[in-house]
């Protein structure tokens, strides 16, 4: 094609996307008319050059749509849904001409007068009427006291001036602006319909761009860098083929390993010469390798962009008033993940806008504002990229999503009934689920959720729901930052190394001694109880078929990384664990595509290939994924306190004068000794610094019947036991922690008190039910975003 | 005026085979592997070839044949293919040849098996017969082997 071809196709594209931005701006904010101005200009230049390369219906189509706007800048129409529904028209006319031109080279024969002639009659519309109200409401400049004021005449302009580069004139008139195109809150009803004759062309022109002119450099958008408006951005960048990149990328990958095999010669050499210059071309690899990963990087708000369309859209077509917020545009992520979410994010925010917030009038009966609020947040954290997707809308309706999973036979009535809420929120999931009661045009048809989460986890990214009915709803999406270099967990198993990515890591355990034995087996399947959760264990040399090294049976420790695949954890049991890489991913040849238990390869320092585990994959194999699914059921059902007959695992702990207390251990957090100068107050309340959140603590003495001053009041120390609820979290002192028993209890004596559930007789001891619940309300520990320790 | 061709060579438990020299991006000796668990056996392992990983596929269990003799390494012939470089292990490489077109044949129907699947013609060299292999065929998985994730 082309090569000026080429070029207009790619800026148009461009100022077609910032026109769609600009466009739904302006509808919020009415007056802006430094947007106006931005929305004129990207028109006009489009106009200039499609008149330019000899696309006559491209540039009509422009042309009224710019005669629109000029009236509009000029501030004798004011924008309302009708006209920024045509404006909208127009572009997505003109993408199509685009996207015509660039499969055929010239337009495709299609009729677009019925567009020219809507926005011709827009155009006329308020005028025809004397004094309109949107004439009065925005004020209009003194056109008559201007020498070129009219804007026709620069359409004509442009055009006839076809020898310079369509962004020419733009650039041109930077400078020289003369101040009173700037729109002067003068409401002077003036005889607009007066068309002015044209004057000269060139003096006209300069007066068009003018009054927007003044902000365009600071206005402009780092996104738009390759703008030839600013002055500045023109010259600091360049256009580069992502191939280019993609290359460079590879070629810094295989500096990483070549530098990595250099640095393992150092340990064997003792030249000071070689250990400098191989120190130095280790920063200089470093250095290289994120300067050249961030060329690949681009802000999220490259796609967002098209997003404030999309809510807009669509909110009229369900007839719902949303707002879109958005926080951390800047984000940055690599060029292939951004392409990757791009989708999946539309989709989720179709979703949210059809699906999630309610339509005005059942905001109102629920006593909400009637204009629902949509907010999307980007942020780093931990060498990851957390996107969320939050709306203030209808929630989830756990039974209906039961039902429906039932009735559409996903599960059965009787699993249905022992799911977790964050269980049956994952079942949105599942292929073949919508609960939208009818098929709209927008979402509903049955497909959908399940492909944004395989999409995304495509890319080695997570998804999670969390939604409360009649609240709102989050969708929390983590992707890695890039794809090509990850940080990785280097263990041992079987004599071979693997490599575990960071992200499905969550934290190791070590066992020696005696404690190996804690390892325990259900029916043959290890486990092992961490922190009072039975974790399912997986031996890597096991599962892969490795040898048994007989040596690491010796040495009498166990090593378990505990990994979470599919939001379950599991132990994986390997022989050693190596340390923490930057790893420069490989992908598998086609032959070992069959084989999901490994992501990919990678090379390590000594030259030597290593496999890239798939936790997924693995826990697949390992059966953990079902398996954990039954577990986690059971766990919850003996969660439930109404059944009174059930064995349950529960911490004994004593209080005040010689009472004793029993929690279910499930709900145990942690066991933490405080000194007892580490307690503040706040608010009258109990708290502690933990972990750089503020916990509330409560004493348990005060629940008890007799809470007088107890022996624990004195001691230089506190046991405090920490109970974590979603993500509440309080501190209760206890006396001493006595034991943990795994017991059948039955309820012997009812509650007593506020905060005692009721009597039981454990180990021949009456023993205390706590309730956790009321104790939990009394201090309502909902921690607030921010609450972190100053 | 007939066409010639020129074909790396190499012996593997008494085939004579040959590739199009242009396929081949280099011979190389045996490296040590890493051997993938779980992955199909004529998989022998992965090798680190300049920063490139590549798979090496056993040409004896690819073709049914019996391994080779304890002590014998085998060599390296990496593809070129379109999706990256394989490398196959062969017994013994040979010279490069160069032969007319006229003395090529299909493969006989009396050939079967795996052997008849991997083998896209025959030359005939004066002393002996060169088996074309077919890198792509050979280079994936038998269709057995598809789903090669079996549970224990």
């Amino acid at each position: 094609m082309d090569e000026i071809l080429k070029e207009f196709l790619i800026e148009s594209h461009e100022n077609l996307d910032r026109l769609e931005r600009d466009l739904v701006n302006l509808e919020k904010d009415p007056h802006d008319s430094e947007t106006l101005g931005s929305i004129f200009r990207t028109i006009h230049t489009l106009k200039g050059s499609s008149g330019f390369l000899g696309f006559g219906k491209l540039e009509a189509v422009a042309h009224v749509g710019e005669n629109l706007l000029s009236k509009m800048r000029d501030g004798l129409l004011v924008i309302n849904p009708q006209i920024a529904g045509a404006l909208l028209s127009t572009v997505d006319a003109v993408r199509t001409m685009l996207a015509e031109i660039e499969a055929t080279g010239s337009p495709a024969e299609r009729d677009y007068s019925e567009l020219i002639a809507l926005l011709a009659q827009l155009k006329d519309g308020p005028s025809d009427s004397p004094a309109p109200a949107a004439v009065a409401a925005a004020p209009a400049p003194e056109i008559a006291s201007e020498p070129a004021p009219a804007v026709d005449p620069v359409v004509e302009a442009s055009a006839p001036a076809p020898v310079d580069p369509p962004s020419a004139p733009v650039l041109a008139e930077v400078p020289q602006e003369p101040p009173a195109a700037s729109l002067p809150p003068t409401p002077t009803p003036t005889p607009i319909s007066a068309p002015t004759p044209p004057p000269a062309a060139a003096p006209a022109a300069p007066a068009v761009a003018a009054s927007a002119a003044p902000a365009t450099p600071p206005a402009a958008p780092t996104a738009d860098a390759h703008e030839p408006r600013g002055s500045a951005a023109s010259e600091s960048s360049i256009r580069v083929d992502v191939s280019l990149l993609d290359k460079l990328v590879n070629l810094v990958g295989e500096l990483v390993l070549a530098r990595n095999q250099v640095l393992q010669f150092t340990t064997q050499h003792a030249d000071s010469a070689f250990l400098a210059t191989s120190q130095r071309l280790n920063l200089i690899t470093t250095e290289l390798q994120g300067s050249v990963m961030k060329t690949r990087m681009q802000p999220i708000g490259n796609i967002w962009n098209k997003l404030p369309r999309v809510v807009r859209d669509l909110a009229s077509m369900c007839g719902k008033e949303v707002r879109l917020d958005m926080e951390g545009k800047d984000t940055e992520l690599d060029k292939t993940i951004i392409e990757a979410i791009k989708d999946p994010l539309t989709h989720i925010v179709r979703n949210s806008v059809d699906h999630g917030i309610e339509s005005p009038e059942g905001r109102a009966e629920r006593s909400k504002p009637r204009e629902g609020c949509l907010k999307m947040r980007a942020y780093h954290e931990g060498g990851q990229v957390n996107i969320e997707i939050s709306d203030d809308g209808g929630g989830i309706h756990i039974e209906r999503v039961k039902q429906k999973a039932v009735s559409r036979g996903l599960i059965t009535s009787e699993h249905s009934a022992r799911m977790t809420d964050h269980e049956a929120f994952h079942l949105i999931f599942m292929p073949g689920f919508s609960t939208a009661e009818k098929v709209t045009n927008v979402s509903g048809r049955g497909v959908g959720m399940d492909v944004v989460k395989t999409n995304i986890e495509k890319i080695g990214g997570t998804v999670d729901i969390h939604s409360q009915f009649g609240v709102g709803t989050t969708l929390k999406i983590k992707i890695p930052l890039t794809l090509a270099i990850i940080p990785a967990l280097i263990v041992t198993s079987g004599g071979e190394q693997f490599a575990i990515p960071q992200v499905s890591l969550l934290e190791l355990v070590r066992l020696e001694g005696a404690q190996t034995k804690q390892i325990e087996l259900i029916h043959g399947a290890p486990v092992y109880r961490l922190r009072g959760k039975l974790l399912p264990l997986v031996y890597l040399n096991r599962e892969l078929k490795l040898h048994d090294a007989p040596e690491v049976a010796l040495r009498g420790e166990i090593h378990i990384v505990v990994v979470q695949a599919d939001g379950y954890p599991f132990g994986l049991v390997v022989d050693e664990i190596n340390d923490t890489q930057e790893i420069v991913v490989k992908p598998l040849g086609k032959q070992l595509k069959g084989v999901t238990c490994f992501a990919g390869a990678t090379i390590m320092g000594d030259g030597h290939v290593a496999l890239i585990l798939d936790v997924l994959g693995l826990a697949q194999r390992a059966s953990i994924v079902s398996e954990i699914h039954d577990r986690n059921n059971l766990h919850e059902a003996a969660h439930t306190r109404k059944a009174d007959d059930q064995r349950q695992t529960l911490l004994l702990f004593g209080s005040g004068k010689g009472s004793r207390l029993a929690i279910p251990l499930s709900t145990v957090a942690r066991l933490e000794e405080f000194p007892r100068s580490a307690m503040e107050y706040s608010g009258g309340q109990a708290v502690i610094r933990y972990r750089g959140q503020i916990l509330p603590l409560v004493r348990v003495a005060d629940y008890l019947p007799d809470n007088g001053h107890t022996p624990e009041d004195d001691a230089d120390t506190m046991q405090v036991v920490v109970y974590s609820e979603k993500n509440r979290s309080v501190g209760l002192i206890v006396g001493n922690i006595d034991d943990i028993v795994n017991e059948s209890i039955t309820v012997k004596r009812h509650a007593y008190g506020n905060g005692i559930l009721g009597s039981v007789v454990i180990q021949d001891r009456v023993t205390d039910l706590l309730d956790i619940q009321t104790i939990l309300r009394s201090v309502d520990p909902t921690p607030k975003p921010g609450s972190a320790a100053a | 005026m007939s066409q010639t061709q020129q074909f790396a060579t190499f012996h593997l438990a008494g085939l004579f085979l040959g590739v199009d020299v242009l396929k081949v991006q280099e011979v190389i000796r045996y490296q040590t592997m890493t051997r993938v668990p779980i992955a199909p056996s004529m998989i022998e392992g992965l090798i680190n070839l300049r920063g490139q990983i590549i798979t090496a596929i056993d040409l004896r269990r690819r073709f049914e044949l019996p391994d080779r003799p304890e002590g014998q390494l085998p060599m390296n012939v990496v593809i070129r293919a379109d999706d990256g470089a394989v490398s196959f292990l062969v017994d013994e490489i040979g010279d490069v040849v160069e032969i007319d077109d006229e003395s090529y044949e299909s493969v006989p129907e009396t050939l079967t098996g795996t052997a008849r699947e991997l083998i896209c013609g025959v030359y005939k060299l004066s002393d002996r017969l060169l088996l074309i292999l077919d890198t792509e065929r050979a280079s994936n998985l038998p269709a057995a082997y598809s789903r090669p994730t079996v549970k224990n």
